[in-house]
């Protein structure tokens, strides 16, 4: 797996992109794309066009993304899922705290 | 404009003084002049010399001007040459027969001089507008011919984009016929692994390049999904979303999609904003109206989106017909339209079910007669029948299907010394991938797998605490002493038995794990909802929502989870 990010020329936009798995392993590349960015970016993205598996470990991922990024003031939105991740994001409630496209 | 300019002009008069009177006058306005003492030789001396125009005496020998006036329009061609009579005529009719031969004007002997000159600059602005006009409409002419050019190579490959896949099949027949270039309409067919059909026609709004535009995602998504097995519903939901995304509003797409069982005779339906498709029974030729009952495509977002479908028992004979609005709302010469009800007689007067297609086509054609085509015209037809008389594909898949009780074991056991360097879940994940019909849950078996597997492993074997997941820095000194844990494993186990079964509807698949470790209290575990808060602790909710069952064994260092899919739907 691997993970890549790239900020809007304002940085106030960063997009993180997931290639293949999404699970544990990424935790902390994945920590390293959206910790310590300056300034901080007021809207994330999530790109798992690449991302072909994800597991309960990748969802609390996301979810410590979204604390950092404000709660229930956060704006992430999670991009280019494939059906089968988006059925899973949609079991896991999580419809409710990102956009989901 | 340049009437200033240098002219060729072709002075014909039988009478050598007039004609040197008109001679001096020509070459006075600075012009060059041809001179001809009769009609034939004025004809001849056109042909060799191309004039940019002429003067006629309107009666000469040999061959009089009127004679030599048609003859030289009809050499001209396209190209603008203003003829001028000069006559001592002066009754009506004379002058009308100067005009009718050709002649674009004429002034009456004696004239003015100061008129002829005006009258030669103002031939000659008509004579260069005309020029400009030709050579325009010559690019226009090749331009067109470019565009024509442009779009047959681009209709190319758009026909093979969407009129294509298994369309030859034995049991269909179609007609698309395009007002534009481009159809409107599309029609796709292709082979799910299971031997079933999936067919989608559809209608977008407008014709030509921006409706061809959005056939090429639908068909795209269409042929990538459907061999890999993706259920009919799925593949419409997935080409809604993509619409819904690319499309402007106001442009979407009506389609119905048909999903074919030919071993079982069942027919699943969906319509959304085409005209009802008629289902026609063999054994009591009644017709049965397939109507829409859904929005089109592109309409809805993915929330919004419903896929419930119509299903039909069919018998070997049965047919079902699929049309765009074309046929509705093709005109007859006095703007009627045909509609449903003439749609209806056809299948009424027909005696020879083998002739409905074609019936419906020549019904539809003579009514519309001479009449322009308002729409795009689209029919299609495919018959029930058994899989041998479909297609190659249906037929091979069918007889693997005979007997299709198919049953497997495996099992596995990830050892000590593997844990640290080897992920058992590739491996598993690429043998269930070569059964087709479990495709299309390839991500939700990883994740069911991966879940099993890391509960087993950082659980049972390494004796984690979820509970550290608490904070964002507790998840990474989760994952530290995962890491630490690992290196220094000497024992325990990891069991993986898979056992695969299909019968005739459904199949299954149980995954059992068992670890070495000391089990835990799953009674607490078990039946809990998914909470969307807290970082750890979603996993076997997560498992009990994608799997028929999950259970616990003895004190809880053995999981066992059915997963059940439709094997054939």
């Amino acid at each position: 797996m691997a993970i890549t990010s790239s900020a809007s020329p304002d940085g106030k936009q960063v997009t993180i992109f997931i290639q293949g798995r999404f699970d544990f392993s990424s935790h902390q590349d994945f920590r390293n794309a959206y910790e310590r960015l300056n300034p901080t970016p007021s809207q994330y993205r999530v790109d798992l066009q690449g991302t072909s598996y994800l597991d309960s470990s990748a969802l609390g991922m996301l979810l410590l993304l979204r604390d950092h990024a404000g709660g229930d003031q956060s704006n992430i939105q999670i991009v280019n899922c494939s059906q089968d991740v988006k059925k899973i994001l949609a079991i896991s409630n999580f419809e409710q705290l990102f956009e989901i496209y | 404009m340049n009437d200033q300019r240098q002219l060729k002009i072709l002075v014909a008069d039988d009478t050598d003084t007039d004609r040197l009177i008109l001679e001096t006058i020509v070459r006075k306005e600075g012009h060059t002049v041809i001179s001809a003492s009769d009609g034939r030789q004025a004809v001849d001396l056109f042909i060799s010399e191309s004039p940019d125009m002429v003067l006629l005496d309107a009666l000469m020998p040999i061959m009089d001007g009127f004679e030599s006036a048609r003859l030289i329009k009809l050499h001209a061609g396209d190209k603008f040459i203003p003829i001028l009579f000069l006559t001592s005529l002066t009754d009506n009719e004379s002058l009308v027969k100067c005009l009718d031969a050709g002649g674009d004007d004429f002034l009456s002997k004696p004239y003015s001089r100061i008129v002829l000159q005006a009258k030669i600059k103002s031939f000659n602005r008509m004579r260069e507008m005309n020029a400009t006009v030709m050579v325009q409409r010559d690019e226009i002419a090749k331009n067109n011919a470019r565009l024509l050019q442009e779009q047959m190579v681009a209709k190319h490959v758009f026909d093979n984009v969407a009129h294509s896949g298994c369309l030859n099949s034995k049991n269909i027949r179609y007609f698309l016929s395009s007002l534009a270039v481009f159809n409107g309409d599309m029609l796709l067919a292709a082979m799910r692994p299971n031997g079933n059909m999936i067919v989608l026609l559809g209608d977008f709004t407008g014709h030509g390049l921006p409706a061809a535009i959005g056939a090429m995602p639908v068909a795209s998504t269409f042929y990538g999904m459907i061999p890999k097995g993706f259920s009919m519903t799925d593949v419409l939901k997935e080409i809604n979303n993509k619409l819904k995304h690319i499309l402007p509003v106001g442009i979407f797409c009506c389609a119905t999609m048909l999903d074919i069982n030919f071993r079982k005779k069942k027919l699943t339906v969906w319509n959304g904003g085409l005209p009802a498709g008629f289902l026609y029974r063999l054994a009591d030729h009644s017709i049965h109206p397939i109507k829409s009952t859904h929005l089109p495509l592109g309409v809805l977002s993915s929330r919004a989106f419903k896929d419930n479908c119509e299903e039909y028992d069919l018998a070997n004979g049965d047919r079902l017909y699929l049309w765009s609005d074309g046929i509705h709302e093709a005109r007859n010469i006095q703007g009627d339209m045909f509609g449903e009800a003439k749609l209806i007689d056809v299948f009424a007067q027909n005696t020879d079910p083998e002739k409905l297609f074609d019936d419906i086509i020549s019904n539809v054609q003579a009514f519309i007669g001479d009449s322009e085509k308002d729409d795009d015209i689209s029919l299609f037809e495919i018959r029930m029948a058994d899989p041998q008389d479909v297609n190659e594909y249906a037929y091979e898949t069918s007889v693997k299907k005979e007997g299709s009780a198919i049953a497997w074991d495996l099992s596995f056991e990830v050892k000590p010394s593997s844990f640290k360097v080897f992920d058992p879940l590739p491996i598993l994940i690429n043998v269930i991938m070569e059964i087709p019909s479990l495709r299309p849950y390839n991500a939700s078996l990883y994740t069911i797998l991966a879940e099993l597997y890391t509960n087993a492993l950082e659980h049972g074997v390494l004796g984690l605490d979820s509970a550290m997941k608490k904070s964002p820095d507790g998840f990474s000194e989760y994952y530290e002493l995962r890491n630490q844990r690992i290196q220094m494993i000497s024992e325990g186990f990891v069991k993986i038995h898979i056992s695969y079964c299909t019968e005739d509807i459904n199949g299954r698949l149980v995954i059992r794990i068992e670890d070495s470790g000391p089990g835990f209290d799953y009674q607490k575990k078990l039946g809990a909802s998914l909470s969307t808060s807290g970082y750890s602790g979603r996993g076997i909710a997560l498992m009990e929502r994608m799997c028929e069952s999950v259970r616990y064994i003895g004190k809880g260092n053995i999981a066992e989870v059915v997963f059940v899919w439709a094997n054939d739907d």
